[in-house]
């Protein structure tokens, strides 16, 4: 049973087809790669995943806690879901501390009401207390709990990518989407980063999709490939099948 | 049915003047995203100097309204170099605070200077009135002027913009400056010639309505500035066309308004009106609907 | 996590001692009315400023608004002590009440608009709440509400200070402030996390109204009689000026803020042919050298570059 599965989906601004009829599954467990050259569409196609656009056609279906389509996404509703995500472009809330930043991602498991934060009654400690500690635990992870205090934004920038995952990880999902997680790191950072991703998969029960531009990621720990050109999903299978498919090869290299 | 008419009159003569305020509004918020609060003030300088000139120097109308506009062109320019050139790198909220010391500092500096009270406009305008259809609705000879100068300065702000260099300069810096730039335009001369168009517009209005009330004061320029601001809005802000057609929008709204009895509420309408526009086309009737990048 | 630690008994007593030594100087007539009166401005300002930091400051939704609902709160409280003569805190709950529900009514609506458009709308919508007053003969219409008791003391003034800048720091620490500031921050990355970014602006928007309500109840109770004018977009401008100055996102901002603003426009009444021109040059320097506020923490979003000189993409 495949916990994501996206049937005949297209998007299209003003009449330029962004993505177009995507059909592809991902089984729980896996962590899948979406490569393609720049403008193929892998970030409107998260941001399809994600409620933060409406599918021009077809549809998403989620198979995570319980199936919900596309038609009921809202990007607010995605954590509960079960879904969370990072962004390409880095967004962290970058004046509040590191600390606070994972503790946002905690935001839909805490339900204290109003009089509570008013009033800071025993609801409030107990609550915060609690997602405090399992903030310091994922940064600990992230090797972070040291700058827990820092604003987000005096962090290195590949620290700062530790810090949305942390996040995204800080909502429970139970499918994590990055989008280009290794951008702007060294391959150092990077080798680390591949490891890291698979260790949180495993330790967290989840499925990863994610967009990358580093090979070396990709072909490392992604056990399926779908990769994009023009709004289309031109290939897909396992890091050998994708790597000697003449299609990918020509969109890479261009030519005819 | 006369009464319509009538009001229809004044609904033309009303909106033009929006219309003329809304320009400048629309163009420095176009090209540098600000709102500039002052413009109002402007409006009322160009009155008052249109007032100096009509009662001391007693020239007639149109002299008293090209040299009023050459005038508050300068103001403007002035204005922006002084006031909005330091703060022009700045956020949106403190530009808007600035925006708002400058119209203070021209309101109540010219409350110092000309004192608070309310002063006469002298009869520059031909006073007569021709009867619309035999009907015993009436139109003002100053409704025609009032149309006629508002049509002719449109008619060449419309060709300054699409037909002059400094005119595509505007065009390319409000579409994206940092290009623009690179394009060799220069961006200060661009602005500057941006505040000078619209500040002479909006001095045009000011020789209108003193001229069309006969009556002037120093917070003159308050409620006209806010509803031309408004009118700007609801047609898009940033964009030229919107700002002709929210001014007149706006001005026949308020007239109907008013000739439904509701004249006590025709500012209130206006507001709602411009917060339907707003809930039903954020960006305005004639503005663009841009999309945050993910 | 600690309720009761030396940080917080210190705070307590320096609240306590404040009160108790203000309360006696009162008394024994060493603060005279007129200090007193410009002590109840500040206060007022205090609460308005902090309140608005909070939908504009932390939630970063931009508000020219705000003294409408300060206006709904004085006519409430004016109304319920006054024509029908109930006890103060009647009044103030009412007004804090009612404020809450226009509030809610207007944010609904015009909280999906962003940035300049969402400050034109509020600033419609308090010109229309004011337009109201004027003609509705109820409430005295433009000649304004009467014969309002003075019932604002030094303690129910302090009490209410106290509490709105107790309450406002409190829920600011708590995850539903955090939500609010997050949405400031980043509205997009907010609402990926879960945040109900519509839920939270309303709620912002309603609570900042709420505690606008108080200080109107507050000012309707201390000065027998309000009008509608008292209550425009001047006024709203003075109280975002106050949270600017204070510094954005800062609630100590505020309160040194609105005392600062408050001394420099009672030094101002002593030349009040100029006060206006003068208040206008003051505010543009304040705008140039220190834009960020006395008590300024970083960039805020309200607090970015106006996107380079660029029309097109000012909401990156």
């Amino acid at each position: 049973m495949p916990i994501i599965k996206v049937n005949n989906l297209s998007k299209a601004f003003g009449g330029v087809k962004a993505v177009s009829n995507i059909n592809m599954s991902v089984e729980a467990g896996e962590i899948a790669g979406i490569i393609g050259p720049n403008g193929a569409g892998k970030t409107t196609f998260f941001n399809l995943l994600t409620g933060i656009y409406t599918p021009t056609s077809g549809e998403v279906i989620y198979n995570l806690e319980r199936k919900i389509s596309s038609k009921s996404f809202k990007p607010y509703k995605m954590t509960g879901y079960g879904v969370a995500r990072t962004f390409q472009n880095i967004r962290l809330f970058k004046n509040m501390s590191v600390l606070d930043n994972v503790l946002i991602g905690c935001h839909n498991n805490m339900s204290y009401g109003l009089l509570s934060s008013l009033l800071h009654l025993p609801a409030f400690r107990r609550s915060e207390a609690k997602a405090y500690d399992e903030a310091i635990k994922l940064l600990d992870i992230f090797g972070l709990a040291d700058k827990k205090d820092e604003p987000a934004s005096k962090l290195p920038y590949g620290e700062q990518r530790k810090v949305e995952i942390a996040r995204a990880l800080a909502a429970k999902p139970k499918l994590l989407l990055l989008d280009e997680p290794a951008a702007g790191m060294n391959p150092n950072e990077t080798k680390e980063l591949t490891k890291l991703i698979s260790w949180i998969k495993d330790e967290f029960k989840l499925t990863i999709i994610l967009i990358e531009h580093d090979m070396s990621l990709v072909m490392g720990i992604c056990s399926k490939i779908f990769v994009f050109d023009y709004g289309n999903l031109i290939a897909s299978g396992t890091p050998t099948e994708v790597q000697n498919n003449e299609q990918v090869i020509k969109a890479y290299l261009g030519g005819e | 049915m006369e009464q319509l008419i009538q009001q229809l009159v004044n609904g033309v003569s009303l909106g033009s003047i929006y219309a003329l305020i809304a320009l400048g509004y629309t163009m420095v918020y176009g090209i540098i995203n600000l709102i500039n609060f002052a413009h109002g003030d402007i409006y009322m300088i160009g009155a008052y100097i249109g007032f100096a000139l009509t009662t001391f120097l007693h020239l007639g109308f149109f002299p008293a309204l090209i040299l009023s506009m050459l005038l508050t062109s300068m103001l403007g320019m002035v204005i922006e170099k002084v006031a909005y050139k330091p703060i022009r790198k700045s956020t949106r909220i403190a530009a808007l605070i600035t925006a708002i010391s400058v119209s203070l500092f021209l309101e109540y500096g010219m409350m110092y200077f000309v004192k608070p009270e309310t002063r006469t406009f002298p009869e520059v305008l031909p006073n007569k009135q021709i009867s619309i259809f035999n009907t015993s609705a009436v139109l003002d000879i100053k409704n025609i002027y009032i149309l006629v100068v508002t049509i002719t300065l449109m008619l060449i702000l419309q060709y300054v913009i699409y037909k002059t260099k400094v005119g595509k300069a505007m065009r390319a810096v409000s579409l994206d400056s940092d290009a623009a730039q690179l394009m060799g335009i220069d961006i200060n001369k661009t602005i500057s010639y941006t505040f000078a168009i619209g500040s002479a517009l909006a001095g045009a209005a000011g020789v209108l309505v003193g001229s069309y009330y006969n009556s002037i004061n120093p917070l003159m320029g308050v409620v006209p500035g806010l509803k031309a601001f408004v009118a700007a809005v609801i047609g898009g802000i940033g964009v030229i066309p919107g700002a002709v057609l929210g001014g007149f929008f706006l001005g026949f709204t308020e007239t109907l308004v008013s000739a439904f009895g509701g004249s006590l509420y025709k500012d209130a309408v206006a507001f709602a009106v411009l917060i339907l526009v707003l809930l039903i086309k954020p960006k305005g009737l004639l503005g663009r609907n841009i999309r945050e990048k993910v | 996590m600690k309720l009761i630690n030396k940080k917080n008994m210190l705070g307590f007593l320096a609240v306590i001692l404040t009160y108790a030594i203000a309360g006696f100087l009162i008394d024994k007539g060493f603060i005279d009315s007129y200090i007193f009166l410009n002590i109840v401005l500040i206060g007022i300002n205090i609460i308005l400023a902090v309140s608005l930091n909070l939908i504009t400051g932390f939630t970063g939704q931009f508000s020219l608004g705000h003294a409408a609902f300060m206006s709904i709160g004085a006519y409430t409280s004016g109304i319920l002590t006054a024509k029908l003569g109930l006890p103060f805190w009647v009044g103030i709950l009412g007004a804090a009440l009612l404020a809450a529900v226009a509030g809610i009514i207007i944010g609904i609506p015009t909280l999906r608009l962003k940035g300049d458009y969402l400050a034109i709308a509020t600033l419609g919508f308090g010109e229309i709440v004011k337009i109201i007053g004027l003609n509705t003969d109820y409430i005295g219409g433009a000649t304004g509400l009467n014969d309002i008791p003075r019932y604002t003391t030094w303690t129910w003034l302090y009490f209410c200070v106290v509490v709105t800048v107790l309450l406002i720091s409190n829920f600011i620490k708590s995850y539903k402030g955090r939500a609010c500031i997050s949405i400031g921050e980043d509205e997009i990355a907010a609402e990926a996390m879960g945040v109900n970014t519509t839920y939270y602006k309303v709620l912002a928007f309603t609570l900042g109204s709420f505690f606008a309500g108080i200080a109107g109840a507050l000012y309707a109770n201390y000065f027998y009689f309000i009008k509608p004018d008292s209550f425009g977009f001047m006024k709203s401008i003075d109280i975002l000026v106050i949270v600017v100055f204070g510094g954005m996102a800062s609630i100590k901002g505020s309160i040194l803020g609105a005392v600062l603003l408050s001394l420099i426009s009672l030094f101002l009444q002593g030349i009040p042919e100029l006060r206006m021109v003068v208040y206008a040059v003051i505010l543009f320097l304040i705008m140039v050298y220190r834009p960020q506020g006395i008590i300024g923490k970083g960039e805020f979003k309200l607090f970015k570059k106006r996107g380079g000189l660029n029309a097109n993409n000012q909401s990156k």
